[in-house]
């Protein structure tokens, strides 16, 4: 299967019913929010909220819808926490407007595309994160690049789990 | 233009999006202070969506535990009453030679006019979620406006302090935790009484900072709660030193191990109230080990209480001044200690009155010594048979 498309083949554009346009997001927000209580290292290594945003933006394919659920989810992040609100929708907002971008050209179908599209937008997503966190709002930040692979590595491989799982609730447009 | 507009249409949108929520961060930034009261409205959006699907699934998780536990899951349940019952006796002697301690302070605190706080009242909340970051260290509880929590209340455990409540909504709040890079905790080393700042670091840990580097700290001393924030009430423990090194600008880093578990916290409880008041001497009374003792032992029933005149009779001289008062505590004995003494026959204990030469008590063996052994008792049963009247 070709990793990248020609003009001559068409593009899967996929929609997603209201319920889960809504419920998935805040199921993510909502594991990842919970399960680091049980769990205290969930939210050192995952970013559930950031595999739902690759997903949505790679399925519609659609900058601006990728952009603005990029930026949704990572606001309803910001919440959350104590931080200024800003700092995972700025991050999140990039991320959902390249992955969708990256879902045009590429194939974003297949396990292996999947894994290195989602290894990359971690990474982009935290290098982001960080530049905003240090220079804009002055945070004390220590940025690592093994913990930053070892976290993109773990976040890719259940990413593609993730993906296939959320493939069920893709519709035809 | 047009065409331009629409062939860079998505980039202008995103540029637009990013550019709303960099002025937006830029706004919070700018503020100082309460900035949480400008972005409450908007974060209990967010917080009223999540936090109902936590506590359910907290109940849930606690109602399938407890049935398991408390109906199902009883194995080796005597053995470990036994243990406990055993360990409360030692507990219970260990508090008589606390109090002793504590009185003799606080003897010594009414001289100087000390003014304490003390914790009145608390609420008891069960944790339900977190950030979800690891940027932003904080967790969730299930009790808000509603029970009382306000804004800048302490959080603690058993074990030691977890937080102090940042945000509050009606039902939840929300509790910045200690190992937080925005948090900050008075505390006091307890042995050398070195004050510093407890403060989180990048990485979760927790930090005393302000400590100058030519004082002598040593690991695994107890860190305490200083009382200078006006937060925490003095004396809380917060956790031991797990490190010491040179810090910059003449500071010593110092790494402390927080003493509650802040990874795993399930309930914690909340200092609603807390009163400050000068301490007196008087608050706490005589509570000796003999009492204590004296009830551990299976022969000695209960003693009635004695009519000092009655008990005068008996050669005993009872004066009004040296009636001390019953202990207030819950672990109290069931007599006062002066009800021994006058039964006994023997004269009562007098308590100095003046704190400077005051001296704490010792338990005597003859304190031993029940009133009146019952019928059944032979003198070789009582521990000290020879001092009670026969």
């Amino acid at each position: 299967m070709p990793i990248t498309y020609t003009s001559g083949e068409q593009v899967e554009v996929y929609r997603f019913s209201f319920p889960v346009t809504i419920g998935v997001p805040l199921l993510a927000l909502f594991l990842q929010a919970f399960v680091p209580l049980r769990f205290p290292r969930f939210a050192v290594y995952f970013d559930l909220p950031l595999l739902v945003t690759i997903f949505f933006a790679m399925a519609r394919r659609n900058p601006v819808s990728g952009l603005v659920t990029g930026s949704v989810i990572g606001l309803a992040q910001d919440m959350l926490g104590h931080n200024p609100i800003g700092l995972y929708g700025i991050a999140k907002t990039v991320v959902g407007y390249g992955a969708s971008s990256l879902g045009v050209k590429l194939d974003v179908e297949n396990a292996g595309a999947r894994f290195l599209v989602t290894m990359g937008f971690y990474l982009v997503h935290a290098a982001v994160y960080f530049t905003v966190a240090r220079y804009m709002v002055n945070m004390t930040q220590s940025f690592s690049w093994v913990y930053g692979l070892l976290a993109g590595l773990a976040n890719s491989f259940v990413g593609v789990g993730l993906y296939f799982l959320l493939d069920k609730f893709k519709q035809r447009t | 233009m047009e065409s331009v507009l629409g062939r860079y249409r998505n980039l202008i949108i995103l540029v637009g999006v990013l550019f709303l929520q960099v002025l937006g961060l830029a706004t919070q930034v700018k503020r100082t202070g309460n900035d949480e009261e400008h972005t409450r409205l908007i974060r209990i959006w967010v917080v009223g969506a999540v936090t109902p699907f936590e506590r359910g699934l907290v109940w849930m998780q606690n109602g399938t535990g407890n049935l398991w536990h408390n109906y199902f899951y009883l194995r080796g349940v005597r053995a470990e009453n036994r243990q406990l019952k055993l360990q409360i006796e030692q507990m219970r002697l260990e508090q008589v030679r606390l109090s002793e301690d504590a009185a003799q302070a606080r003897r010594l605190q009414t001289l100087l006019a000390f003014k304490e706080q003390f914790i009145s009242r608390t609420v008891a909340a069960q944790v339900i979620g977190s950030s979800g970051s690891d940027l932003s260290r904080i967790v969730y509880i299930d009790k808000g406006e509603n029970a009382g929590i306000r804004k800048d209340m302490a959080v603690i455990t058993s074990d030691g302090v977890v937080g102090k409540v940042l945000l509050v909504y009606p039902s939840v709040a929300q509790v910045l935790v200690i190992n937080d890079q925005s948090s900050g905790v008075g505390a006091l080393l307890e042995k050398t009484r070195l004050q510093g700042v407890l403060r989180g670091t990048a990485n979760g840990e927790v930090a005393l900072e302000r400590v100058m580097s030519d004082e002598q700290v040593a690991v695994g001393e107890p860190v305490l709660t200083s009382g200078g924030d006006q937060i925490f009430p003095k004396g809380l423990p917060v956790g031991t030193v797990n490190n010491v090194s040179a810090g910059k600008d003449l500071f010593l880093n110092i790494k402390v191990k927080p003493a509650a578990d802040l990874s795993k916290l399930e309930e914690v409880l909340v200092l609603t109230e807390k009163r400050e008041r000068e301490s007196s001497a008087e608050e706490t009374g005589h509570v000796r080990a003999a009492d204590i003792l004296a009830q551990r032992l299976p022969s000695v029933p209960d003693k009635p209480t004695v009519d000092p005149k009655a008990a005068g009779g008996a050669g005993t001289k009872p004066a009004a001044s040296d009636t001390p008062k019953p202990p207030a505590t819950a672990l109290s004995p069931k007599k006062p200690s002066i009800a021994l003494d006058e039964a006994t026959g023997s004269k009562p204990k007098t308590t100095n009155t003046n704190p400077l030469t005051t001296a704490p008590t010792t338990p005597k063996p003859k304190q031993f010594a029940p009133a009146t052994p019952p019928p059944s008792q032979t003198p070789a049963q009582s521990p000290d048979a020879g001092t009670a009247p026969q």
